[in-house]
């Protein structure tokens, strides 16, 4: 268990835009009548991609919205590590280094962190643009080791692998996702050795 | 080894479209209503006989499961729940299954709900797979626009199917936790009895199953029990998803024979063990919750759930994680240890509690910094946290570290005097702190 707590400087005020509005919408009607506190994850997660983390005005913004009490969001909000319950980096780094991708050098890839963004994890950057974290498997355990950046998995990487990435980033281009290596997916390198004829 | 023909998940590296029209070409949905004609009696007796065992870990046989659900439907509604939360490190097959063959999981949303009486379904996935659930959202909105489901479709079985998502917690992949989190709640798991085939989602009739035991399903239908029940061995049936990671020469996925020799399953698919099998240290074969084997061991077993249960371990999900001669093995399973205290839900006191200690005390062993007679220590505290909790993230947290020690043993002892050596210290502070 990870003790987590609400920031101490938090905006006055939340509220969902138009378009994220109709989007939580939508995620209530998934669920049965009188269920809509099933939505609070993605209400949640919807507001944290609005305003780069979970702020209290937007728990209580959630809590009336789905008509809980405050606590059960605020549970919720503390519980899942997804949240970011304070503000983060435009590019947030999370490293897996759980024990598949250590094995095939995670290490490296932390120290790449550690040199373009922070010494220390948690931390934005001088340019705001980028916060690290350490993370715990991501399940793309085979194209370790890895690492999330936004919506998107980079795989297959060394540590000149992930320099290169977040040059790119810090430069406004848009690195490829995926393997890094000439990899499509998880097949093995070098091609599939099954599924071939189809390949 | 398994002939293409015979492989269910024809598009798992995504070398084709995930999309409906390519789906169908693979087979997919193919017959689908004439498979919902046998009626559910006769789909679950054909799962029972398949043999498929659950594929998220445990290795409960399916059909058996499906038949827990009330015959009738009364006044609460029935519910299917899909386990997508995949967070067991090393494993990473559902995931392929979600954004590349997204459709085999549809329509065996559609016939298990059928063959449950469920006229609605959930998909619960992992939070950080956003592009796996974007790529599921695709085909399930395909499939209710060419009226595969939802309400009045082709099939004659009015079916709602949602994708749900998480938020990062290793927990909410135990199934009574994932629908807490499900309900929007913190996901803590629930104390059993009552079972969810009684009791589960919004206090109805539910069952939990992985993605991997629902995709198969269609596949089993359309072929029959006798085809699944053939591959593999008698009570370790079928193809199975193998996530193959750590120090081999070629990563990957692949989809085998259950019972496929461990030895041919890494030398023939992932390029072989990095610097040959005799550089082979241990594997952990089914994922971080089971123990790790030795190379002895590795040598000769058969991957599937009663082989390696045989030699006090397990197939878990099948995620075989490879470890060669350089690994500093309890490094490796102390940082498991450090994944079993940060992802424990805290509310049991032993896997509270015991999953700091055990890593506290792991930590000091990986420099050697500890007493031999903390070994027995350790042990011991393994063994009371196992089966004194309320889910089994206590019993997974436990394992690692009693195979660590069962094989291991002298080299824990090697770097205590190394470690004595060097600081020339007597003897290391006790555990217990
Ligand atoms: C701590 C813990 C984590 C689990 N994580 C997963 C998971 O990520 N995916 C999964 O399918 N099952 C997971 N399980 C197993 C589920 O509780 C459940 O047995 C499974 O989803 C049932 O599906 P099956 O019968 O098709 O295997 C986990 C169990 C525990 C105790
Ligand atoms: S065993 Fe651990 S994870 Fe499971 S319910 Fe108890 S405290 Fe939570
Ligand atoms: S261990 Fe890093 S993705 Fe699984």
């Amino acid at each position: 268990m990870s003790l987590r707590r609400l920031a101490e400087q938090q905006p006055a005020s939340f509220a969902f835009n138009a378009e994220n509005m109709a989007r939580v919408e939508k995620e209530i009607t998934k669920y049965p009548a009188g269920r809509q506190a099933s939505a609070v994850i993605a209400s949640l997660w919807i507001g944290q991609e609005q305003e780069g983390w979970v702020t209290k005005p937007m728990i209580e913004a959630v809590a009336k919205l789905l008509s809980m009490p405050y606590i059960r969001v605020l549970e919720v909000a503390t519980f899942y590590t997804m949240f970011n319950l304070e503000p983060v980096g435009t590019h947030l780094v999370q490293v897996c280094t759980t024990t598949p991708c250590w094995l095939r050098g995670s290490d490296d890839v932390v120290k790449a962190c550690k040199k373009h963004i922070h010494e220390k994890q948690h931390t934005v950057s001088a340019d705001g643009k980028f916060s690290w974290m350490e993370v715990e498997c991501l399940g793309a355990c085979v194209n370790a080791p890895m690492i999330q950046i936004g919506k998107d998995f980079y795989e297959d990487l060394d540590g000149p692998a992930t320099e290169e990435i977040l040059r790119d980033l810090r430069e406004g281009r848009q690195p490829k996702t995926g393997p890094q290596n000439d990899r499509h997916s998880s097949e093995p390198e070098g091609g599939p050795t099954t599924l071939k004829e189809k390949a | 080894m398994l002939a293409d023909k015979d492989r269910i998940f024809t598009n798992l590296y995504g070398f084709q479209s995930p999309g409906l029209a390519a789906a169908k070409k693979r087979g997919n949905w193919d017959g689908t209503k004439k498979i919902l004609e046998l009626g559910p009696e006769a789909i679950v007796d054909i799962m029972k006989k398949s043999g498929l065992r659950g594929r998220g870990g445990a290795g409960f046989p399916t059909g058996l499961k499906w038949s827990f659900m009330p015959k009738e439907i009364k006044e609460r509604p029935h519910y299917l729940v899909v386990n997508a939360d995949e967070s067991e490190p090393g494993t990473c097959k559902d995931r392929d299954i979600l954004r590349h063959d997204p459709h085999t999981l549809v329509e065996g949303c559609l016939i298990a709900s059928f063959a449950m009486r469920a006229h609605a379904a959930y998909i619960y996935v992992r939070g950080e797979f956003i592009r796996e659930r974007e790529a599921l959202q695709r085909a399930v909105d395909e499939a209710y626009e060419a009226k595969l489901i939802g309400k009045n479709n082709v099939h004659g079985w009015d079916f709602d199917l949602y994708v749900h998502h998480g938020a990062g917690a290793y927990i909410c992949g135990e199934e009574t936790a994932l629908l807490e989190s499900l309900e929007g709640k913190k996901g803590q798991p629930r104390l059993k009895p009552p079972f969810p085939a009684n009791v589960g989602l919004y206090g109805c009739p539910t069952t939990v199953n992985n993605v991997e035991s629902i995709a198969v399903a269609p596949e089993i239908l359309r072929r029959g029990a006798e085809w699944f029940a053939g591959i593999g061995r008698p009570n370790n049936t079928g193809t199975k998803v193998f996530c193959i990671s750590g120090h081999v020469n070629k990563p990957c996925n692949v989809e085998e024979e259950m019972g496929i020799p461990l030895k041919e399953l890494i030398e023939r698919h992932a390029g072989g063990v990095r610097g040959g099998w005799e550089n082979l240290l241990a594997v952990i074969p089914g994922g971080a919750s089971v123990p790790l084997i030795p190379k002895s061991i590795c040598d000769s077993v058969l991957m599937d759930f009663d082989s390696l249960k045989a030699v006090q371990s397990g197939l878990g999900t099948a995620a075989v994680i490879v470890m060669d001669k350089s690994t500093d093995v309890v490094k490796a399973i102390q940082r498991l240890a450090y994944f079993y205290k940060h992802e424990s839900c805290g509310q049991c006191t032993p896997c509270r509690e015991g999953t700091g200690w055990m890593w506290r005390v792991m930590t000091r062993m990986q420099k050697g910094d500890a007493t031999p007679a903390e070994i027995d220590l350790l042990l011991e505290v393994t063994k009371q946290v196992e089966g004194h909790t309320i889910c089994a993230l206590g019993d997974a947290a436990a394992w690692p570290i009693q195979g660590l020690i069962r094989h291991f043993r002298p080299e824990i002892e090697r770097r205590m005097a190394e470690y004595r050596n060097a600081s020339g210290r007597a003897a290391a502070p006790l555990a217990a702190e």
